[in-house]
C-alpha cells in the first residue's frame, strides 16, 4: 500500500490525536460510561489504521513492527489473567474485585443514588479495560497492518 | 490452609486459568529460545493435568464442587458466573487434559521445522482452554462462550500448514459449521433465557416446563452438539479437519469433539432432566438411529479411503456412533427404574467408557498416521509399504491401536463394546448386530491398512527410512500404555471413574440441588 496524497496525510495528521484521544477517553470512563476496553480500543486502532492508510504499509511498519505489537497483545492479555488471579490471593477467589473498599488505586465506594460519576470506583474493572483495550489496539492494529503488509507485498512482485 | 486444599477449592477456576495465562505467556517466552518455549508449554499442561485429576479424585468421592466467580461467598448464585463441576464433568477434563498434554509431547519433535511456533503453542492452549471451560461450567452462556473460543482457536489450528490449500479449505469448512452451530446454540439459549430468566443450568433445569419452545430449543441444541460432535449428516468437515491438520493438532480436536458431544449430554440428562421423562423414549431412539447411521456410514466410508488420515477420520465418525448408541440406549429407558438397572445403567457405561477408549485409540491412530507422515511425507495408503522393517516401535504402536479401536481384548475398546453389545441387545437385537457389524468392518478397515502401510517387501525409496525422534514415541507410549491398562482392568476403571460419571448423569437431581436446595425431583 502506498502513501497517500499531502492533504490526506496532513488531515489525518491532525485528527489522528484527537481520535487517541477519544478512544483513550471510552477506555478509562468504561465503568462509567457506555463503552469500554474493547470498543475504546476498537476507537484507538481505526486511528492508526487511518494512518497506515495515509501514509503507506513501508513507512508504517518502518515505525511500527508487528512483532512488538503482538508482545503488547500478550502483555495485555496477561495483565487481565493476572488481575483476576489477584483475587486469589487476597483470601477470596477467582476474578474477586480485590481494590473495591481498600481507598487505593478506583477503591472508593459510590455512595447509593444517583450520584456525578466519579471515576476514581470500580476496582479493578477499570483496570481490566485498560487490560483490554491494550490487547484490543495491538490485536487489531497488527491484523490491519499485515494485511496491507501482504498485500503491498503482492504489488511489488506484480 | 494448606496448598492443596487452596488448589482443590480454587481448582475449577484454575484449569481454565492456567492454560489461558499459559497462552499468553507462551510468545514471550519463545523469544529466549524454542526449547524453553516447548518445556514451559509442557510444565504448564502437566500442573493443569495434575489440578484436573486432584479435583477429579475428590469429585468421583461424591462431592460436587461449585466455583462462584468474583464472589466473596455462593450468595447470588443465580446472576453469577457459576463452574459445576460433577463426576460427568471430570470425567471430560480427564480427557481433554491427557490428550492436551500428549499432543504437546508430540509436537516437540513433529512440528519443530515449522514457522510461527510460538502462535502454534497459544492456540493448542486456547483450545484446551476452552475445552476445560465447557466441560466444567454450569451456565448456559458460558457454554457458548467457551465453545466459541474453543472453535476459533482450532480452525486456525486445522489451517496451520497454510501452505497447502487443502487445510485452509478444511480449516473454512470448520468454521462455518462450528459457526452455524453456535448460532443455534446462541437461539436455543436466547429461547430458553426468554421465557425462565435464567441461564444457569441447574436454575434452568429446576424451571423448565417441555413447552413448544422448549422442544424448539432441544432440538437447536442437540443439532448444535451434534453438528460440532460430527455426527452423520452433519459430519462432513470432521474427515477433511481432522486429515488435513498436523496429528498434534488432530488429537486436540477429537479433545474438542468429545466436549460437544459432553454438551449433548449435559442437555439431554441434566438441562432436561426433569421434563425428558415425559417423552424420554423418542428422544432416546433419535439418538440412536443417530448413532447407528454414523456408525455405518462411518465405517462404509473409511473401507474406500486410499489417504491414511482420512481413513482413521472416518472410523472416527463411526467411533462416535458407539458412544450415541450407549447412551441414547439409556436415555429410552430413562424413568423406569427396572429397566435403566438391567439396560440402561450397562449401556450408558459402556457409551461413557467409550468416550475415553475412543479418544484414546483414535487419537493413538492418528499419532501413528503423523509419525508415518514424518518419516515418509507420504500419507497415500497405495505409496506406502514394508514400513516395519524400518518403523518397529510405531508398529507395535500401531497394532495396539488396531486391536483397541476394533475391540478386540485385551484392549480398552473390547471393554465398552461388550458392554455396549450386551446391553442394546436385551433392548432390541438389531442394534448390536448394527454395532458389531461396524466393529467388525472397522477391523478389516484396520488390517487393510496394517498390510499394505507396514507389511510387503520393503520399497526402495523409503530405504532409508528411520524412526521417528523419542517425543513422538514418548507420546504414542504414553497412550498405548493407557490403553493396556484400562483394558487389563476394565473393572477398576468402570468402577472408579465410568459408574460415577454414569450415576452423575442419571441423578441428575445431585447437580441440581447443589444449586437449588428445595429441588425436589430427579431420584
Amino acid at each position: 500500500m502506498s502513501e497517500m496524497s499531502k492533504i490526506v496525510r496532513t488531515i489525518s495528521s491532525i485528527s489522528f490525536p484527537l481520535i487517541i484521544i477519544y478512544g483513550l477517553y471510552i477506555i478509562s470512563h468504561g465503568h462509567l460510561t457506555p463503552g469500554g476496553g474493547f470498543q475504546g480500543g476498537a476507537v484507538v486502532a481505526s486511528g492508526c489504521a487511518m494512518i497506515l492508510v495515509a501514509y503507506g504499509s513501508i513507512w508504517t511498519i518502518g515505525k511500527m513492527k508487528e512483532k512488538n505489537l503482538s508482545l503488547l497483545e500478550s502483555i495485555g492479555a496477561i495483565c487481565f489473567i493476572l488481575l483476576a488471579i489477584f483475587g486469589l490471593g487476597f483470601g477470596a477467589v477467582f476474578f474477586n474485585n480485590f481494590l473495591v473498599g481498600s481507598d487505593f488505586l478506583f477503591g472508593t465506594i459510590p455512595s447509593a443514588g444517583s450520584t456525578i460519576a466519579n471515576i476514581n470506583t470500580g476496582g479493578v474493572i477499570p483496570l481490566m479495560n485498560f487490560a483490554v483495550g491494550i490487547k484490543v489496539i495491538a490485536g487489531l492494529f497488527a491484523i490491519v497492518l499485515v494485511m496491507a503488509h501482504a498485500s503491498s507485498t503482492r504489488e511489488g512482485k506484480k | 490452609m494448606n496448598i492443596i486444599d487452596f488448589l482443590l477449592q480454587h481448582s475449577p477456576a484454575l484449569i481454565v486459568a492456567i492454560p489461558l495465562l499459559g497462552a499468553f505467556l507462551t510468545p514471550l517466552i519463545s523469544r529466549i529460545n524454542n526449547k524453553a518455549r516447548n518445556i514451559f508449554v509442557i510444565l504448564i499442561l502437566g500442573l493443569t493435568t495434575s489440578i484436573v485429576f486432584l479435583l477429579a479424585n475428590d469429585v468421583f468421592a461424591g462431592n460436587i464442587h461449585t466455583y462462584v466467580f468474583g464472589s466473596q461467598d455462593l450468595a447470588l448464585p443465580i446472576v453469577r458466573i457459576l463452574f459445576e463441576v460433577d463426576a460427568m464433568s471430570a470425567f471430560m477434563a480427564i480427557i481433554g487434559s491427557i490428550l492436551a498434554l500428549v499432543a504437546v509431547i508430540y509436537s516437540w519433535a513433529f512440528i519443530k521445522e515449522n514457522t510461527g511456533l510460538d502462535k502454534f503453542y497459544t492456540l493448542i492452549l486456547l483450545t484446551t482452554a476452552g475445552m476445560f471451560g465447557m466441560v466444567l461450567t454450569g451456565d448456559m452462556f458460558n457454554l457458548f462462550v467457551f465453545l466459541e473460543i474453543t472453535s476459533i482457536a482450532s480452525c486456525a489450528l486445522i489451517a496451520f500448514w497454510t501452505n497447502k490449500g487443502k487445510s485452509v479449505e478444511a480449516g473454512f469448512k470448520y468454521i462455518v459449521i462450528s459457526s452455524i452451530g453456535a448460532l443455534f446454540l446462541l437461539f436455543a439459549i436466547a429461547l430458553l433465557y426468554g421465557q425462565y430468566n435464567a441461564l444457569n443450568i441447574a436454575t434452568l433445569a429446576n424451571a423448565i416446563q417441555f413447552s413448544f419452545l422448549d422442544k424448539i430449543a432441544l432440538v437447536l441444541l442437540i443439532a448444535a452438539f451434534a453438528m460440532k460432535a460430527g455426527i452423520v449428516p452433519m459430519h462432513m468437515w470432521l474427515p477433511d479437519a481432522y486429515s488435513k491438520a498436523p496429528a498434534s493438532v488432530t488429537i486436540v480436536l477429537v479433545g474438542a469433539t468429545q466436549a460437544s458431544l459432553y454438551g449433548v449430554f449435559r442437555v439431554c440428562f441434566t438441562l432436561y432432566g426433569n421434563t425428558i421423562n415425559l417423552s424420554p423414549a423418542s428422544i432416546g431412539w433419535i439418538i440412536v438411529l443417530l448413532g447407528l447411521i454414523t456408525m455405518l456410514l462411518g465405517v462404509a466410508m473409511a473401507l474406500i479411503q486410499s489417504d491414511f488420515k482420512r481413513l482413521i477420520a472416518f472410523s472416527a465418525v463411526a467411533e462416535i456412533g458407539f458412544m450415541f448408541l450407549g447412551i441414547g440406549a439409556g436415555l429410552t429407558v430413562l424413568g423406569n427404574a427396572e429397566m435403566m438397572a438391567a439396560i440402561g445403567i450397562p449401556a450408558m457405561s459402556g457409551g461413557v467408557f467409550h468416550i475415553m477408549n475412543d479418544a484414546l485409540d483414535i487419537g493413538l491412530l492418528f499419532l501413528v498416521a503423523g509419525a508415518i507422515y514424518y518419516a515418509t511425507r507420504e500419507t497415500s495408503l497405495d505409496k506406502l509399504g514394508g514400513l516395519a522393517r524400518n518403523m518397529k516401535y510405531t508398529t507395535v504402536f500401531f497394532i495396539i491401536g488396531l486391536f483397541a479401536v476394533s475391540g478386540i481384548p485385551p484392549m480398552n475398546g473390547f471393554a465398552s463394546k461388550l458392554l455396549i453389545y450386551e446391553s442394546t441387545f436385551q433392548l432390541n437385537p438389531i442394534l448390536s448386530i448394527v454395532a458389531i457389524l461396524s466393529s467388525i468392518m472397522l477391523l478389516a478397515v484396520f488390517v487393510k491398512v496394517f498390510h499394505s502401510v507396514f507389511l510387503g517387501p520393503s520399497l526402495p525409496k523409503f530405504k532409508e527410512v528411520k524412526e521417528v525422534p523419542k517425543s513422538m514415541l514418548i507420546a504414542m507410549g504414553i497412550i498405548a500404555s493407557i490403553i493396556i491398562v484400562f483394558g487389563l482392568f476394565p473393572e477398576l476403571i468402570i468402577n472408579n471413574i465410568v459408574e460415577p460419571a454414569v450415576s452423575a448423569l442419571v441423578n441428575y437431581g445431585d447437580y441440581i440441588r447443589e444449586v437449588i436446595p428445595t429441588f425436589t425431583g430427579g431420584i
